[in-house]
């Protein structure tokens, strides 16, 4: 089957709604011959990765756009910058790359786009709904929206992300379509102990495990728990989305399309099982670190974007205490959840503790670390996979709990008892 | 806006798949991601071969980057699509006029090109022939 293009696509195509709206559908028809779609379909909504600075084409394409008149279509949010964009201080790059990052923003915002600045759009007020069509880029964000959510994004990246939103159309190709979104490989975790599955910081690792093993198969957990808590599973997603290209995960009891086991494989027989063992989710602890000894530089939080269910946690381990003086600790944020700790009054209790809060970027590749020569400790998978070759930094990964005491005591201190209790 | 025009260059098989964000400098064309077994490796002028993109979703910025840079390799040759790599080439050809003709042949084929080999691509057919 060739492509079909309804008579609004080819009015679109042929300039009815003005120069912008043409070349964006140029784009989505040219991707959607090549995907082999045989048709467009609407969505409701869209996030933009491209309005991350990679360079003066990144403008080009933006300036484009703008120049043609291009406004979106569909409620759209904004990924992360290139920069603090409400802390410029806080920015320790090149001030022309600096100047560019700010250009590439008012460009974006020129089009309609919502300044919200975060990589976690699904903590927004109005999230999407379930089976709803949207256009998301930014891998944790697609992973949590398919997964969590039930909406129906694809894996989208730059360029494309834009020209939906500007024409309120998309290719209907993969994880838009049923037959895409049931699981064929099986995790079964019923081996490990409940007692590590009880605790946060085995999900990224769990998430590292199944992205560096599924290929491009949808991959079902089998054995948790139900009702897990979001942010373990999108601390999952965005470590599965980062060490492999998942795009979609079922927990059975946990999300939407996995009620129960066979519902998430859409009732046939999975091509793969595999059982997770203790020794898996410590192989890949020991992957996500790369430092030995105990030297600490740096604590660096929230990638994805903190939520207020983990600032909770977080206020709840530094309440009262002080980080050690020779410690950086950071903490990544949407400007909307920073606003919201600011009327909480948790803002100058963590900054009492000596939290830096930085908003609108993430520090895995925006350079705001003052020091990459010490060893850096996190409690994110994704920070630990992208840190090292992005920022030339070592890294420690464990639990928010961890990170708190290294921070205090100006070394690394891992609690190794969950590992040794089995 | 198609062209006709057959483009020839020498083979750069990649050992393992690559990630345009953070594997790869888009002002040089050379490998910068320490883990991968070519890096400091320059793709421009290369056809670059390899089994499937490894998707970061910035990656098609960064191939868009690289075509305007003119340190692009001339063609990519692919196993699978790769939706974010075919987007940086579609979208150099909208703003600049500049075509990277992404093609996915067999593993067959693949397999068959070599660094170094001189092929032809008819990137109209997706055809790789050798010279």
């Amino acid at each position: 089957m060739s492509l079909e293009l309804t008579s609004d696509d080819l009015e679109m195509l042929n300039g009815r709604d003005g120069e912008a709206v043409s070349m964006a559908m140029r784009i989505i028809v040219r991707l959607a011959e090549t995907v082999k779609a045989e048709n467009l379909i609407d969505i409701t909504g869209a996030h933009i990765d491209s309005c991350l600075y990679h360079g003066l084409s990144t403008i080009d394409f933006a300036d484009r756009l703008v120049q043609l008149g291009a406004k979106v279509k569909v409620p759209t949010t904004l990924n992360v910058s290139s920069m603090d964009l409400l802390h410029p201080d806080l920015y320790r790059g090149d001030p022309e790359e600096s100047e560019r990052g700010r250009q590439l923003a008012d460009l974006y915002e020129a089009m309609g786009c919502k300044a919200t600045w975060t990589c976690a759009p699904y903590l927004l007020e109005e999230r999407p709904y379930f089976g709803e069509q949207i256009v998301w880029a930014e891998s944790n964000a697609i992973v949590f929206a398919n997964s969590v959510l039930g909406a129906r994004t694809d894996r989208y990246g730059d360029l494309i992300d834009i020209c939906a939103a500007i024409t309120g159309r998309t290719p209907a190709a993969g994880l838009h379509l049923d037959e895409n979104r049931y699981a064929s490989c099986v995790y079964e975790v019923e081996k490990l102990p409940p007692s590590l599955l009880d605790r946060d910081e085995i999900f990224p690792l769990l998430g590292a495990f199944i992205g560096s093993t599924t290929g491009t198969q949808v991959p079902v957990i089998n054995g948790l728990k139900a009702n897990q808590p979001e942010h373990r599973l999108r601390a999952l997603g965005a470590a599965a989305a980062s060490t492999g290209s998942v795009g979609i995960f079922h927990a059975v009891g946990s999300t939407p399309e996995a009620p129960t086991l066979t519902a998430a494989l859409g009732e046939r027989e999975p091509l793969n099982s595999i059982s997770v063992s203790v020794e898996d989710l410590q192989e890949m602890r020991s992957k996500l670190t790369s430092a030995t000894g105990t030297d600490l530089g740096t604590v660096a939080l929230g990638t994805p974007h903190y939520s207020i269910e983990e600032f909770s946690i977080l206020r709840s381990l530094v309440s009262g205490k002080k980080k050690h003086p020779n410690i950086d600790f950071y903490v990544s944020a949407g400007r909307d959840v920073l606003l919201e700790l600011e009327l909480r009054g948790w803002a100058d209790e963590l900054r009492s503790f000596g939290v830096s809060l930085v908003g609108d970027t993430c520090t895995y590749f925006s350079p705001i670390l003052s020091n990459t020569l010490d060893p850096a400790m996190t409690d994110s998978g994704k920070w630990a996979y992208y840190a090292p070759n992005n920022l030339g930094v070592e890294v420690i990964y464990s639990s928010t709990s961890d990170c708190v005491a290294s921070a205090i005591e100006g070394r690394v201190i891992l609690d190794e008892s969950i590992w040794t209790h089995e | 806006m198609n062209s006709e025009a057959m483009i020839s260059g020498p083979i750069l098989h990649l050992e393992e798949p690559l990630s345009f964000w953070g594997g790869l400098d888009p002002a040089t064309g050379v490998i910068t991601d320490i883990h991968h077994p070519q890096v400091g490796v320059c793709v421009t002028g290369k056809i670059l071969v390899m089994e499937h993109g490894r998707g970061s979703s910035s990656s098609s910025s960064v191939v868009l980057e690289l075509i305007r840079n003119k340190a692009g390799p001339v063609a990519i040759i692919l196993l699978e699509m790769d939706t974010h790599i075919v987007l940086g080439s579609i979208a150099a050809e909208e703003l600049y006029g500049l075509l990277m003709p992404i093609i996915v042949v067999s593993r067959d084929i693949l397999e068959s090109l070599h660094t170094g080999d001189i092929v032809n691509i008819d990137p109209t057919n997706e055809l790789v022939s050798f010279s």
